[in-house]
């Protein structure tokens, strides 16, 4: 298929203007001569029909959670009622701008207060900020504060945080963003924090603990309150990172585990379509004694009724996005949350954990699983038995594409040999799952006959097997006039 | 001799010299490595501190140091043909040379035997 920069054809455009019935005046009498740029912006001409029967005909190609079963582990693929789309396009969302008067805006504010509340109540913590665009920025406001507050406290030594080897990549870039050393604390055989470790790293100059609970492998951390005294008792503060809340939703809280600063993923548990880019939403929920160093602004409630943003933080560690946030995410997890009601939630914790068990317990019989405790909302296939029938698991996840699958996350966590990583959902039924794990039963048996067949695969998608070589060495980020290279050899 | 570190990194010792590099196995868990970030000569290491990082499709991963030094050279064939870790990871694959301090430090490594026994478990 060609890209819409090659069907340009000179000349040819899309729009109609109507005649100019205004002086026409030189740009350069309008605009600074500097900023006038000196050659054509190189967009494609194309008509109408032209630009939708490309972009119809590429989603074509694309598989997506409206097109079948994702079970792509610690991303939350789930399914996303369309009763959400509908309400987040509300007029009265739609045509609002982040200029208005406060006073103009109040349904808006009053959403924005209303789900920092009800995320205050389903995690446990006592403000929130609704401003991050995504996980990873939502680490990094969680991770400022965390710094922040013990600046301010005139701890300058606590340079340390501690993550777990199992630990999303995220969680070390974002402490080493806000200027943290990062020290790696091992895992036990079972796949959990090893106390023992963690109390040789836990000092005067540790900063925070960074977890994720279930953690990367789906598993619970039963020690969790153990684990936040230890950090506690040393002055460190704990962060939860929201990644795996779908597991534990109406069940237990952050807060309760005691966790002092969380993030959560609202384009994952709360049910905005997501993946590739965005848009995502990551608000950041701090204890009371954290709230001086939120954001700003935050949504409050004056005496009268009336929402406001207050900027009114003198310790604030400052914006960290400009306007107020994806609104439109936020809507969504709104809709999500009040549609879905408090029991509706625990229920999505039940199905999410039930799935992944009955998935487990089933594949279970012909893949190694890469822990024998109970799992969460997911779980990890250790791959390295792949080996003998001349196979990585690569190769069983782009075999998967020809079965109309989207492939599990595969190579992650680093701390599980050719891993494979399952996270079917609670809005999966049981003949999806039974699907899935037959599925992958055959392509281990067509491994088992004819390796070759896995190896070449996929034969069905419009893209077949990728160079990753040449696309990570050589990539091409933006289209070029002239010779691009190919990273498949269609 | 070769001699291996759990964390998968093997050495040879020539006098004073150690060449290093990750081993075979590593290459194969790693996948087909990209990018070899070589650490400056001169640098200072100390046995177990990271020494420099692979970056393979899959992920970015350290090197640390098995034994106790100043490096003294670096595979700069490694900046163009990254793959050379792939197609020999311990041999035209190797990553650096150390100049060590303390050869009783080897003493603490496997042997060929001894690494693959350790590989299997």
């Amino acid at each position: 298929m060609k890209l819409i920069f090659e069907k340009s054809v000179s000349g040819r455009t899309g729009y109609s203007l109507p005649d100019l019935d205004v002086p026409q005046k030189p740009l350069s009498e309008m605009i600074p001569k500097g900023l006038i740029r000196k050659e054509e912006p190189n967009l494609p001409e194309v008509y109408e029909a032209e630009v939708v029967r490309h972009y119809t005909n590429l989603s074509r190609l694309n598989h997506s959670v409206d097109v079948g079963f994702y079970p792509l582990g610690s991303c939350t693929m789930k399914y996303n009622p369309k009763i959400n789309e509908r309400i987040s396009k509300f007029d009265g969302f739609m045509y609002i701008h982040p200029y208005q008067n406060e006073k103009t805006v109040q349904g808006a504010l009053e959403l924005m207060y209303n789900l920092q509340n009800l995320l205050c109540e389903i995690t446990g913590m006592d403000h929130m900020t609704l401003q991050p665009s995504a996980g990873a920025h939502g680490e990094f406001t969680g991770m400022s504060i965390i710094k922040k507050y013990h600046e301010d406290r005139g701890e300058y030594e606590r340079r340390k945080v501690l993550i777990p080897d199992s630990a999303h990549g995220t969680n070390p870039a974002s402490a080493s963003m806000c200027g943290f050393e990062v020290v790696e604390i091992k895992s036990t055989k079972e796949g959990l924090v090893d106390l023992e470790e963690l109390k040789k790293n836990l000092d005067e100059k540790t900063a925070a603990i960074m977890l994720t609970n279930p953690n990367t492998l789906g598993l619970y951390e039963r020690e969790i309150e153990k684990i936040a005294k230890m950090a506690h008792d040393s002055g460190a503060l704990l962060y939860y990172d929201g990644a795996n809340l779908n597991a534990i939703l109406g069940k237990i809280r952050p807060g309760d585990m005691g966790f002092d600063v969380v993030h959560l993923n609202l384009h994952k548990t709360f049910s905005t379509p997501h993946g590739m880019g965005g848009p995502g939403s990551g608000p950041v929920g701090v204890k009371s004694f954290l709230k001086d160093y939120l954001p700003i602004p935050v949504v409050e409630q004056d005496q009268n009724g009336l929402y406001y943003f207050n900027y009114d933080l003198p310790k604030t560690i400052g914006r960290v996005r400009s306007f107020y946030g994806n609104f439109g995410v936020l809507i969504k997890a709104y809709a999500y949350i009040l549609f879905i009601g408090k029991e509706g939630l625990k229920e999505v914790a039940e199905l999410a954990v039930l799935n992944a068990n009955y998935l487990r317990k089933k594949m279970s019989r012909f893949l190694k699983i890469a822990s024998d405790l109970v799992c969460m909302h997911e779980f990890v296939v250790d791959g390295s038995e792949l080996k003998k029938y001349g196979v990585k698991t690569l190769d069983v996840a782009k075999r998967l594409l020809d079965y109309g699958f989207h492939p599990p996350t595969i190579y992650f966590p680093l701390i599980v040999s050719e891993a494979m990583m399952i996270e079917p959902t609670e809005t999966e039924t049981k003949e999806t799952l039974d699907k899935f794990a037959e599925t992958v039963e055959k392509i281990l048996e067509e491994a088992r006959e004819d390796p070759e067949i896995l190896k070449n695969a996929p034969y069905t998608t419009y893209v077949k097997r990728l160079n990753e070589v040449l696309a990570v060495k050589q990539p091409i980020l933006r289209w070029q006039k002239g010779e691009n290279v190919k990273y498949t050899d269609l | 001799m070769k001699k291996y570190s759990k964390t998968h990194e093997w050495v040879e010792v020539d006098g004073k010299i150690a060449t290093l590099g990750i081993s075979n196995h590593a290459q194969e868990e790693l996948g087909d490595v990209v990018f070899v970030e070589l650490p400056e000569i001169g640098k200072e290491v100390k046995k177990g501190d990271v020494l420099c990082s692979v970056e393979s499709v899959k992920a970015a991963s350290d090197v640390y140091a098995p034994v106790s030094g100043k490096v003294v050279e670096v595979n700069t064939e490694l900046d163009s043909s990254p793959e050379l870790v792939n197609q020999d990871a311990e041999g035209k694959g190797w990553i650096v040379k150390i100049e060590i301090n303390d050869e009783s430090e080897l003493n603490d490594l496997m042997s060929e035997e001894e690494y693959k026994k350790f590989i299997e478990q």
